[in-house]
């Protein structure tokens, strides 16, 4: 039995969630689904802010993920989750292991900037891509994981099961990550680049490592939901999307790996009651909430914020 | 020969547009050290008032043409109530943190206004297409434009000459370049930098009204609009330079002429190349072309 | 004695000011030398140079036989030069164990990367004691009082196992009565490893115990270079750095 609190936590509901899975009605099995895969995503935004940088941009890989699971369906008749999922790690670190070189130049407002740039050049990209779909996307579904034919309805746990894991191995890996020593970098990163590289280690290549980590999160996540929905579509990349990606990051804060989770899960939540109850002022209690912790729970927002660079 | 000659004439159109949209923008960061997300929102603003008023004044019977001043009249009322209202309201409260911090505030602050937009004004498009056509069309040469473009391009001009002399000119002009360059010597000074905060905020809130009534007469005044905007005065204002004005200029210049081309030559790559343009420019020159230079402080 | 750094002709211009003009030292191994100098006569812009902050405008620095002109901080570090700074640059959030962590965990891979002695286990606790640091074991950086700040500071940069140490203003900051005493521990905890010090003071009293040489800097040059005492007697040096006494029996009494 492991030692640390949060790893028997994430193996308590590793088991939880795949035993309970067959006997979860539709919407929450959707529900969670979504939650994993969005939870993933923002676990990679943690370990950007983490090492002191806010993306605005991670709807980049998001959708970038999503269209390779998409695109391996209906281009190549793929439809197995684990080499969708293979693709959507394949292209994001290719493009992540580029743009980061550029990237991991810059900081704060103008990495943000540059991020949000990138995406909406993806958006633009794919919404004047008529064999992609442009604005409307397309369709996508599944058939086995991992070479394992699905039998009759049980693709719909399978989807499920994958997300588990998926979030599970994110989660666990991340937290070994953080702990080890290049981990640690970030947040020393964060408070004194100076020191960092006057003690002999480069900046540069641990923020390009973990912005390439982050990027293959965002991708899982992004392949993931498509899967699940069954869709994908340009608005993906819209500034909006990573827009919410970072208003979960808020609100989790950086302290844990299971935050983002807990984070996503309780967006998710929140947004398809609101949405449908009141869809006119969902985004208004989003923007309220948002403020509230910015302002009244600094505690979770410190740690990001309060850098220090070069003098 | 004539496209090019349709480009440059759109390209000028469409820049004039972006830099009233953007400049308040720049205003409001060079000042504050804000990057304002909401700006769109404003934008939404002014569209609806412009249309709630616009088609007010027609209904009432009133001469058409003083519909432009209502326009006019439209951005200013946003101007001197939400640009107050954010800045004491809000604003104040977060001064201080962090510039990411503060980005957040202010997409909080965006959000917050979508929806009570659309309490406000509804779900459905609105539009008000009088002033629009009230001024008939001109030509040149083979092509034909809407005389009310070559009021955006007057107006715009107006604007930036206007603000350029303000700054460069009158004393508040002045005290407003001393915030702009080290706001602690500026309160050192005497300045009371609380109060160039709120004008400053309140004149970037009304610009970015009057680009959005501007606009008003030309579109479908419907939500999403400000999440449109908002990217490209973003991309305007960085590739110009936070806080620069000449920089927003240039910066409107270069996307609306990038945009004309492709529009014309290759639409395909319309909605990406002015990202493109944007991260080629953040490439070449990390803080944007004109950046107003920071002191190192060692 | 062989001589571990060497300034040929390095020169410093910023448009019109020069920091730095025409100096040539070399430091030989295990000494200890201060550097003084009012503010503005390029004590720092000298460190600057040798540790990579700021490339040279000409002139040439030699570590060891190898030319290190305008190499990154990061390389320079790893060939075993370190250095503290006048503001202490720490991890403001992360503990004082937590800070010596990271330094001696970026110094044991950099020795493997074909750096200097490598770290043991054990050492960050080494460090902790050897500096006094016992009682703020735990605490932030952020929270320190600055004489402790400045003690993790030159903690962390002997972490990195330097044959060259370079200390700008080690005490600045640190009480009067607090000087002594920080000075004795730095000194002492680098007595176990043979280290050449050199360090930018402004208190003659430390420059005059701790050191063996002097080189006084002034608009960019060096006025005196040689041995501590004769170097805080010259004239020049009186005259551009330390002041001109009006009691003269008492600048004899300051300065023996």
């Amino acid at each position: 039995m492991p030692r640390d609190r949060t790893t028997r936590i994430l193996l308590g509901a590793l088991l939880v969630l795949l035993g309970a899975g067959p006997f979860l009605p539709k919407w929450a099995m959707f529900m969670l689904n979504v939650s994993l895969s969005w939870g993933t995503v923002v676990l990679g935004m943690m370990l950007l802010m983490r090492t002191g940088l806010v993306s605005f941009g991670q709807g980049l890989y998001y959708c970038l993920g999503a269209y390779a699971a998409g695109v391996s369906y209906a281009k190549l008749g793929i439809g197995d989750i684990a080499v969708m999922l293979l693709a959507s790690t394949a292209v994001t670190v290719a493009v992540s292991a580029v743009l980061g070189l550029l990237l991991a130049k810059y900081r704060d407002i103008f990495f943000a900037m540059l991020s949000l740039a990138f995406s909406m050049i993806l958006f633009g990209l794919l919404v004047k891509t008529s064999e992609l779909g442009s604005t409307d996307g397309f369709g996508l579904s599944v058939a086995s994981v991992a070479g394992v034919p699905l039998a009759e309805g049980w693709d719909r746990y399978a989807v499920f099961a994958s997300a588990v894991v998926v979030a599970f191995g994110a989660a666990l890996g991340m937290q070994r990550y953080l702990d080890s020593h290049t981990g640690r970098l970030a947040g020393a990163i964060r408070d004194n680049e100076l020191r960092v590289e006057y003690m002999g280690a480069s900046v540069r290549r641990v923020i390009h490592l973990n912005y390439v980590i982050s990027a293959v999160l965002a991708g899982l996540g992004g392949g993931l939901v498509g899967i699940t929905i069954g869709h994908v579509d340009p608005e993906m990349a819209f500034w909006t999307t990573s827009g919410e990606f970072v208003f979960i990051a808020i609100l989790s804060g950086t302290g844990n790996v299971l935050a983002p989770f807990l984070g996503a899960t309780i967006f998710e939540t929140v947004r398809s009651f609101a949405y449908e109850y009141s869809p006119n002022t969902w985004q208004l209690v989003l923007g309220i909430t948002m403020l509230l912790v910015i302002v009244f729970l600094p505690g979770g927002l410190w740690s990001v914020f309060t850098r220090r660079r070069t003098p | 020969m004539n496209q090019i000659a349709a480009i440059l004439i759109d390209g000028i159109i469409y820049s004039s547009w972006l830099f009233v949209i953007a400049v308040g923008l720049t205003l409001i960061y060079g000042v504050m050290k804000i990057l304002n997300v909401a700006h769109g929102s404003l934008y939404a603003l002014g569209a609806y008032a412009a249309t709630a008023f616009g088609g007010y004044w027609i209904a009432q019977g009133h001469p058409p043409l003083g519909s432009y001043g209502m326009l006019v009249v439209a951005a200013v009322a946003v101007g001197l109530t939400a640009g107050p209202l954010i800045e004491r309201g809000l604003l104040r409260l977060v001064y201080g943190k962090e510039e990411v911090v503060l980005v957040l505030v202010t997409y909080a602050v965006f959000l917050i206004l979508e929806d009570l937009t659309k309490l406000a004004f509804g779900v459905d498009p609105l539009s008000i297409p009088q002033p629009y056509g009230l001024l008939g069309s001109i030509e040149v040469g083979d092509l034909i434009y809407p005389t009310y473009s070559l009021v955006v391009v007057l107006l715009s001009v107006v604007v930036g000459i206007g603000l350029a002399m303000t700054l460069n000119r009158t004393r508040h002009g002045k005290i407003l370049q001393a915030v702009i360059h080290d706001r602690e010597m500026a309160a050192a000074t005497g300045i009371n930098v609380s109060r160039v905060y709120l004008v400053t905020f309140t004149i970037g809130t009304a610009l970015a009204a009057l680009g959005g009534a501007l606009t008003a007469p030309t579109i479908s005044v419907q939500p999403g609009i400000a999440a449109e905007v908002i990217v490209l005065a973003f991309a305007v204002v960085v590739i110009g330079g936070l806080g620069s004005l000449g920089g927003a200029a240039l910066g409107a210049v270069i996307v609306g002429m990038v945009r004309a081309w492709a529009v014309h030559k290759w639409p395909e790559v319309e909605l990406f190349s002015v990202y493109a343009v944007m991260a080629a420019v953040l490439v070449m020159r990390p803080k944007g072309l004109f950046a107003v230079p920071e002191a190192r402080k060692i | 004695m062989s001589v571990i750094l060497e300034a040929r002709r390095l020169n410093k211009s910023f448009g019109a000011v020069t920091a730095a003009a025409d100096i040539s030292v070399g430091v030989q191994r295990d000494s200890v030398v201060g550097l003084i100098g009012s503010n503005g006569a390029g004590k720092t812009t000298f460190l600057n140079m040798v540790t990579g902050y700021l490339a040279p405008t000409s002139g040439s620095i030699h570590y060891g036989d190898r030319d290190i002109t305008g190499m990154a901080p990061r390389e320079i570090t790893r060939l075993g030069i370190c250095r503290s700074f006048q503001i202490p640059q720490l991890f403001d959030n992360l503990s004082v164990r937590e800070n010596l962590r990271v330094g001696v965990g970026i110094a044991a891979r950099c020795a493997r990367a074909g750096g200097h002695t490598p770290g043991e286990a054990g050492e960050i606790d080494t460090f902790i004691e050897r500096f006094n640091l016992g009682g703020y074991r735990d605490q932030l950086a952020g929270l320190l009082p600055e004489g402790v700040r400045k003690l993790l500071d030159i903690a962390m940069a002997v972490a990195g196992h330097p044959n060259l140490l370079l200390l700008d203003e080690p005490t600045s900051g640190v009480s009067a009565d607090e000087k002594f005493r920080l000075m004795d521990m730095v000194m002492g905890a680098l007595k176990a490893q043979g280290v050449t010090v050199l360090f930018v003071e402004h208190d003659m009293e430390i420059v005059a115990r701790y050191t063996q040489r002097i080189l006084a800097f002034y608009e960019g040059r060096i006025i005196a270079d040689g041995e501590a005492q004769a170097v805080l007697r010259d004239a020049d040096v009186r005259r551009h750095v330390i002041g001109e006494e009006l009691h003269p029996g008492r600048a004899e009494a300051a300065g023996g």
